[in-house]
């Protein structure tokens, strides 16, 4: 079959072409721009090459707040997965529970991420904050604003307040999607609960679940706001995660140059580590 | 070995799922429950498997009460409409897995699981996870699961209804094969009443929570108790037509056909059932009557013509062996083997056969 030509259809293309320029592509080629030159404003720029690369590569405090990144994201999947888990397992499978448990799941979802910061800055003040103030009263010396564990312990439980609902929806979702049929073959060969849940539960929510830990993985290497507004990145540097140093650096010293170099380096490693995690995915799926 | 449903009830909240039902089935039989999707088919092999309570009746087996006893000490095994196995076990661990649990030897495992899958042609694939098999070889998967422990009471809910048209014309040939010489009963939940032909051994037409009739597949097909009975078990719907009887004489309501009968029945008004393979293009039988009729649809299907039309004020489903290709509108004969019509009074109880 012959096809005709028809440069017509260009025209279709250009508005996505046009969107995706001026939200994606144009602001990554400034930061590219500012990434190989040095600039002193007026719009002077002087070629540097790869030296900013190489400074932040070399750089132990993006070492360090690299370090922290994956420490925190590590640290909250490791908590919020298993716990999104077990609770989607605990929720009601039918009546008015249901939509209650759903909905109370999702208030925290709902909340702006600075008034979550803001929530559990004042929660979490020794003095008069309720969990500061109960915790300083049962004996625990508790402040976050001068303790790195403290700091550490606080921002991890607001981002498991914050974001586990998630993760319980996600599972909630692939759970109700399991036919009963399931349980009661398995109910049948007299399985017990434990293998209900390792040979039919889980397998059956490993798509879900999948994509929760992408989304999980994003959302927390990506934080900024919560902790920015809770902590501000302190004790010292103890909370500074990779976008609250990089925004110190960009917007707090005016280095544009380094500033620009570190935020193409974390949007690969972003983009690397998503990559290869559906990668994986995909070939598992493939396999099957 | 005997299972036996006594005065079963099930009710979930104030809607009945099963009326007061009492049936015996007894060992070595396939027992085929036949009825429309909600008819309770399902509900009723939970109940019989234990995996659902009756609301009130008992359940009795080998003459043993086990009304509420649980499901993993009953020796049942059961295999449904959708393609249960463990997604991440091989084929053989699925097919192993009751025996694990139970605690048999390995060897003897080995040997069982073999067998099974010899059976269900499955033997090459045993290495395969079931999300990597064709819908028909993992409802064999399935079926060998429900075969390999020597269970007392086999369930099968609607077991092909995923399938295609051809696998499933496949397994329902080896179906029969695969319960002969099976220690157990058997009970096998359908639509579709000419599965419940080729299976044979009993049926029991469902409808609306309550067992019609009960009794060998053929004796139910051909002496159906009631109207409702024989419309559960015949698929193209039966025509059914008024009929007046006076004497010998039978004429329809609607039209002026008439025909002789034997049969010995008080004069008055009555209902017909006849089976569409009983309307047919041609000739058939010894008695037969014609029919005129304005095609309304007509399908060819296989080798089958099934031949919608009307006649008086009524629709009639016919059904000949053959291809007759007709257009919608056309006037033609067709033919009623009157031997085969099935009468009913005005409760709709049968009253005779021919």
């Amino acid at each position: 079959m012959n096809k005709t030509v028809n440069q017509k259809a260009w025209f279709f293309v250009i508005p996505v072409f046009v969107l995706v320029a001026f939200n994606a592509i144009i602001p990554l080629m400034t930061v590219v721009n500012y990434a190989f030159q040095e600039t002193f404003g007026n719009n002077v720029f002087m070629w540097e090459g790869t030296r900013w690369f190489k400074q932040i590569m070399l750089s132990e405090r993006f070492h360090a707040s690299l370090g922290r990144q994956f420490l925190f994201t590590f640290i909250i999947l490791f908590i919020q997965i298993p716990l999104g888990i077990a609770i989607a397992l605990t929720m009601p499978k039918e009546g008015i529970g249901v939509p209650v448990c759903l909905v109370l799941m999702s208030m925290p979802l709902l909340i702006p991420w600075n008034v979550v910061g803001a929530m559990w800055n004042i929660f979490a003040l020794p003095d008069i904050g309720f969990l500061g103030h109960s915790l300083n009263a049962l004996g625990f010396d508790y402040n976050f604003t001068q303790q790195i564990g403290d700091a550490w312990f606080t921002t991890i439980l607001m981002d498991v307040w914050h974001w586990t609902s998630l993760v319980v929806l996600l599972s909630y979702a692939g759970l109700r999607s399991i036919q009963p049929a399931y349980y009661q073959a398995a109910e049948i060969d007299g399985a017990s609960r434990w293998a209900v849940f390792t040979k039919i539960e889980l397998p059956k929510m490993k798509k879900v679940l999948t994509i929760a830990i992408l989304l999980r993985f994003m959302d927390s290497f990506m934080i900024y706001t919560e902790p920015f507004v809770l902590t501000g990145g302190g004790p010292g540097n103890a909370t500074a995660f990779l976008s609250i140093d990089l925004v110190k650096m960009a917007l707090g010293q005016f280095d544009l140059g380094p500033a620009a170099a570190m935020s193409l380096i974390y949007f690969f490693i972003v983009l690397l580590v998503c990559w290869v995690f559906y990668t994986l995915m995909m070939r598992n799926e493939a396999k099957q | 070995m005997s299972l036996e449903l006594k005065n079963v009830e099930k009710k979930i909240g104030l809607e009945t799922h099963i009326y007061p039902t009492n049936l015996k089935l007894q060992k070595n039989t396939i027992n085929i429950l036949l009825g429309s999707t909600l008819a309770g088919k399902t509900t009723l092999m939970q109940i019989m498997a234990g995996l659902d309570k009756p609301t009130s009746g008992e359940i009795w087996f080998n003459n043993e009460n086990v009304t509420g006893m649980k499901v993993q000490k009953r020796n049942v095994s059961m295999v449904y409409q959708q393609f249960i196995n463990y997604p991440n076990f091989t084929v053989y661990d699925n097919i192993a897995s009751p025996l694990k649990i139970t605690g048999v030897s390995s060897d003897e495992t080995k040997l069982r699981v073999g067998k099974v899958a010899e059976l269900l042609k499955l033997s090459g694939m045993l290495n395969k996870k079931p999300n990597e098999l064709s819908g028909g070889q993992q409802q064999r998967t399935a079926l060998a699961r429900a075969l390999v422990k020597d269970s007392d009471l086999i369930l099968l809910d609607e077991p092909l209804a995923n399938l295609d048209f051809k696998l499933r014309e496949e397994l329902r040939e080896e179906l029969p094969k695969l319960f002969e010489n099976r220690d157990c009963i058997v009970v096998y939940a359908t639509t579709e009443p000419s599965e419940a032909l080729l299976l044979g051994g009993n049926t029991a037409t469902l409808q609306e929570g309550k067992i019609i009739q009960y009794g060998k597949t053929l004796d139910t097909y051909n002496k159906p108790n009631s109207l409702v009975s024989a419309q559960v078990f015949s698929d193209p719907p039966m025509n059914i037509a008024k009929i007046k009887k006076s004497g010998d004489q039978c004429s329809f309501l609607q039209n002026d056909i008439q025909w002789k009968t034997k049969l010995n029945i008080k004069d008055g008004e009555y209902k017909v059932g006849i089976r569409p393979h009983n309307i047919t293009t041609y000739k058939e039988g010894n008695n037969t009557l014609e029919i005129k009729g304005k095609v309304l649809i007509s399908e060819i299907s296989g080798s089958e013509s099934l031949i919608h039309f009307t006649n008086g004020n009524l629709n009639w489903v016919s059904l000949s062996n053959g291809v007759f290709q007709k257009n919608v509108g056309d006037e033609m004969n067709l033919y009623m083997n009157t031997d085969e019509f099935v009468y009913f009074d005005q409760n709709e109880r049968l009253v005779s056969n021919g």
